[in-house]
């Protein structure tokens, strides 16, 4: 069996690894795939608490996560459709060149 | 160490590799495929917490929706997958630093509580049905139900406003 810790220890690391992600990557598109992993790491968290909890019948933990699925659907779907609105535009998806807002 | 533990420490491995991959990696249409293979391993998780239903989820809406709509983004912005400039911005050690100073920080905090978070799981009570559980949470008055009306609203606002954004106004 799998002590608690194991899962808390593994997605400290999913989301630093996104965080990194969403930092450094110039692309905005890169941008997203980390914001993806950050949000993978948090639902791990939820659902181990939700499974070593000492009343799994409650189901609060599951539904966060579900929560936290469509809200990322919502995201992802209104990020890309800006991506792409912007690369109509400006012909570029980097981060560091849409700076007409920049001052 | 028993089979889940193994089954644990290969998944994890898996995942911490394509996670890196795809911070990584220069061509996107190669990150987004390395974020599927994260996202599966995340789905093996699932299916080791008994949490059998979100295994399924996670691949049907992670892995069949999101990331092939990533992919789809990527081949609309094709010209730029090929530029030849840096894949990371010019601030990219502070960024590093933070990410290594939040798993350090996270690590210190949790390393902190002891052996708080060292016990097994409990069996799952032999009466309870997961799915049944969590079906009756999600539309059930005394608990979810208003959270998951909300949920779809949100969807749908997403739905519109994602093709408005991304029509062509001409």
């Amino acid at each position: 069996m799998i002590p608690l810790s194991w899962y808390l220890y593994l997605a400290a690391a999913l989301f630093s690894i996104g965080l990194f992600g969403v930092l450094a990557r110039r692309n905005a598109i890169a941008i997203f795939l980390g914001i993806e992993l950050m949000l993978n790491a948090v639902n791990v968290n939820l659902v181990a608490f939700w499974r070593y909890s000492s009343n799994p019948g409650l189901m609060d933990g599951q539904v966060f996560a579900i929560i936290v699925f469509a809200v990322a659907a919502a995201e992802v779907a209104v990020g890309l459709a800006l991506v792409i609105s912007v690369y109509r535009r400006r012909n570029t998806v980097i981060a560091d060149e849409i700076d007409l807002m920049k001052w | 160490m028993d089979a889940t533990q193994v089954i644990f420490i290969v998944s994890a491995a898996l995942i911490v590799v394509s996670a890196l991959m795809v911070v990584t990696s220069r061509n996107l249409v190669h990150a987004a495929l390395w974020l599927i293979s994260a996202l599966f391993g995340v789905a093996i998780l699932y299916v080791l917490l008994e949490a059998g239903f979100l295994a399924v989820v996670q691949v049907v809406v992670y892995i069949g929706a999101i990331a092939i709509m990533f992919i789809f983004a990527v081949m609309l912005t094709r010209r730029d997958m090929l530029d030849k400039g840096p894949q990371v911005n010019a601030s990219w050690p502070v960024a590093l630093g933070l990410c290594l100073l939040t798993f350090v920080g996270l690590g210190f905090l949790l390393s902190r509580f002891g052996d708080k978070f060292s016990h097994l799981p409990g069996a799952l009570p032999p009466n309870l049905d997961p799915l049944l559980a969590l079906g009756n949470a999600l539309v059930s008055p005394q608990a979810f139900v208003l959270p998951f009306e909300v949920a779809s609203v949100l969807l749908l606002a997403a739905l519109v406003g994602a093709v408005y954004v991304a029509r062509n106004h001409k």
